[in-house]
């Protein structure tokens, strides 16, 4: 029994079940496919994380935001009026995460690809793209950069996904996708 | 200076019980129990915060709930349980004295006070930090603590575990190898014994950080060492609970395993392979190169899910080959219908290895695939996966064994034999809907730690799809269910410590030679066709769902 010596001495001497073995064998196979999928989406697939990140100070990247900002703003929203910005296809955007605020409102065309940055001034945010549900960690002193090109047109809500204190609930930005002209 | 040891016979088991071992047993089962209450407590307010119709507390009261709750059941109770298991399965099992008793005393005394420092600083409310306590956000150093001795208490009671197999083996209180279970616990004690460093590593600088004594933490490196510990602590579980199981088919049925080899080996994957799981928690993590993500990603090369993928057959086939050998012949099934569904040591057990398979297993898996955990990082489908393990499949284990040790070592019948009849489908089934329920919320998008799905008083308008709402619902209303199962079992093992009838035993049987390894060959190889089935069966769930996820990952934003 489980509950008792193994009847040999040793143990790697007795004798296997035969079920056993084809269901190793047939578990092991599956985890060897599973295995392949993620580099093989790395090859063949359109949704993977970047490999892009960068050590930044806080007061940089505020700066590199600012002039960002400054640069495309187009208007503004909501009752914090959070700047809404449209940037050129293709170019860098910025998202800042601060508490408890997303840091502007992006304004991009459907089916055009930016090179998105994310950071943090302060904590660990989460950056989660509703209902897209695309969830990304953004940290404190790290600029991490993501191409996404968005599929469809409409009003996403960023939702902070990683808690960060007591107005965790109300960290909630936005991305407007517009139809391409 | 030391005592001889003495022992009873258990009028039960037969088992040679030390008196020492039994004591320790006996407290860190009752303390772990004490803490599963608190713990649920903190649970269900969590759950009816998180329903939105009810949505009860305040959002500093909620988030102060969930770091009790997370801290209290993911770490305290399963691990003072473990403990218990520990000393059970060295010194019990092998008919063996525990090797220093005072220690463990010692290691007790840790525990509790650093739980309770540790409860001290979340109820106060300066450290609703959540139980990963990411930096920079800073608890109070208490809180750090807390933390630091009850783990040196359980590295001790980790030590005492191994010295007692050395005693054991000295004393020559068995022959050959050490009992499978036993060896389960073993490998949960060295999986503890890693992560226990690992959270030392990272406690302590994070301490003499919140007194000021460093300046400053890497959030990335404090991820990648917490993680070590932190989800690494779970597979103490998994190992733990993987043993109960077998000890419960041993027990009920006198299973054999199949073959130890195979069972053992599947044991050693996870010494092997599970340490490096934790990279999937940083699968969306910057800074962190995919070769990194993806040799680590569930547990390089998933050959420790291979190893769970044995016990999931190895468990359920010993049952079936024991039941087959009693005449359960007919068809497929019937050693499985005509298995003991009232008694809950078995029902616990087995929904325990149902739930813990298809809904915790194959939802971890899916994942811990890099690219799939874009859609699936920090929402609620994370806490959806680690109930259906933890709680659907560890503390149900622990439940269900705790209805055979009460007796045991508490000489007390169960009171209210009818609830306990009830409590594991209660707390069982309503944790699997529970958790399958977040798991939907999850994929809809609903976060996790967030006090309000609505997001009042945001800057922006966003609505969740309205069956994100009705699937929160449906979590509030199941929590409820589970919480009721949850508060049986503290009821009926309680009241049944105190107040049950004396167990009146038959002159006890002579203890049981620990036997003899001479005999040769083990399993009697009674096909085990119904458990295969089973097996394929899961198989087949597990790539349907597995490619389904990918299919709605190719659906979403293209990025690179």
């Amino acid at each position: 029994m489980s509950i008792t010596p193994p009847e040999q001495k040793v143990w790697f001497n007795e004798p296997v079940e035969k079920t056993e073995v084809i269901w190793v064998l047939i578990a092991l196979t599956w985890a060897l496919i599973m295995f392949a999928m993620m580099p093989l989406w790395h090859l063949k697939g359109t949704q993977n994380m970047s490999n892009e990140a960068y050590r930044i100070q806080p007061d940089v990247y505020q700066a590199r935001v600012d002039a960002f900002v400054e640069k495309f703003k187009v208007g503004e929203e909501g009752h914090a009026k959070t700047p809404v910005v449209r940037p050129p296809a293709g170019s860098d955007v910025y998202m800042m995460a601060r508490l408890w605020e997303w840091y502007p409102v992006l304004e991009l065309e459907k089916g055009k690809s930016y090179r998105l940055h994310l950071s943090s001034l302060d904590w660990q945010h989460g950056f989660s793209v509703q209902p897209a549900n695309i969830n990304l960690q953004v940290h404190p002193g790290i600029d991490e950069v993501v191409t996404i090109t968005p599929t469809d047109s409409g009003d996403f809500g960023i939702i902070c996904n990683e808690y960060c204190g007591i107005g965790h609930h109300t960290m909630l930005g936005k991305i407007r996708v517009v139809a391409g002209k | 200076m030391v005592a001889k040891p003495i022992f009873r016979t258990c009028g039960f088991t037969g088992l040679k019980i030390h008196d020492e071992a039994e004591k320790l047993i006996k407290i860190n089962a009752v303390t772990a129990i004490v803490v599963l209450a608190v713990g649920g407590l903190f649970g269900l307010l969590v759950a009816l915060t998180r329903w939105p119709t009810v949505h009860l507390l305040p959002a500093d009261l909620f988030y102060l709930a969930l770091t009790a709750h997370g801290i209290d059941i993911l770490i305290v109770w399963c691990i003072f349980f473990e403990v218990a298991l520990m000393y059970f399965a060295s010194a019990i099992l092998l008919q063996s004295r525990l090797a220093t008793p005072k220690m463990g005393w010692v290691a007790y005394a840790l525990m509790v006070l650093g739980a309770g420092i540790t409860n001290w600083k979340v109820l106060e409310g300066n450290s609703s930090v959540m139980m990963t306590s990411y930096v920079p956000m800073q608890a109070d150093p208490l809180f750090y603590v807390g933390l630091i001795l009850f783990a040196v208490g359980a590295l001790i009671a980790c030590f005492i575990f191994l010295g007692t197999l050395v005693v054991a083996k000295a004393e020559k209180t068995y022959e050959g190898s050490i009992p499978l279970v036993t060896f389960g616990a073993l490998t949960a004690c060295i999986i503890a014994i890693y992560t226990i460093s690992s959270g030392a590593i990272i406690l302590i600088p994070t301490f003499l950080w919140s007194v000021g004594l460093i300046s400053h933490i890497d959030p990335l490196m404090y991820k990648v060492v917490w993680w070590g510990m932190g989800h690494s602590s779970q597979q103490i579980n998994v190992a733990a609970h993987i043993a109960v199981w077998y000890a419960i088919a041993a027990i009920l049925f006198g299973a054999k395993p199949l073959s130890e080899k195979v069972s053992r080996c599947a044991y050693l994957t996870y010494i092997f392979f599970l340490q490096i799981a934790s990279a999937h928690h940083l699968l969306v993590e910057p800074g962190l190169s995919s070769a990194f993500k993806i040799f680590n990603t569930s547990y390089g090369m998933y050959l420790a899910v291979l190893g769970s993928m044995i016990h999931g057959l190895t468990v359920p086939g010993c049952i079936e080959a024991a039941q087959r050998k009693k005449g359960f012949n007919n068809g497929l099934f019937e050693w499985l219908r005509k298995a003991p569904w009232g008694n809950p040591i078995f029902s616990g057990m087995f929904l325990s290895l149902i739930l813990f398979g298809f809904l915790g297993g194959i939802s971890g898996v899916t994942m811990g695939v890099e690219q799939i955990n874009i859609m699936i990082h920090n929402t609620i489908y994370v806490p959806g996966h680690f109930h259906a393990t933890v709680a659907a499949g560890t503390t149900l284990a622990f439940m269900a064994i705790t209805y055979f040790l009460v007796p045991v070592l508490f000489g007390r019948e169960l009171i209210l034999p009818g609830l306990a009849k009830l409590q594991p489908y209660l707390f069982g089934l309503g944790m699997g809907v529970f958790s399958l329920f977040m798991m939907g919320a999850g994929t809809l998008g609903v976060s996790r730690r967030h006090w309000d799905m609505a997001f009042s008083d945001a800057p922006h308008a966003f609505a969740h799809a309205p069956a994100a709402f009705l699937m929160m619902g449906i979590v509030g209303v199941a929590a409820c269910v589970a919480v009721v199962g949850g508060a049986l079992f503290v009821l009926v093992i309680v009241g049944s410590v105190l107040f049950g009838k004396p167990v009146v035993h038959a002159p006890a049987a002579p203890a049981p030679a620990p036997s003899p390894v001479a005999s040769y060959g083990n399993a009697e190889h009674v096909a085990v066709p119904g458990t295969f089935a089973l097996a394929l069966l899961f198989l087949t769930v597990f790539v349907l769902y597995y490619f389904v996820n990918w299919k709605y990952l190719a659906s979403t934003w293209i990025m690179s």
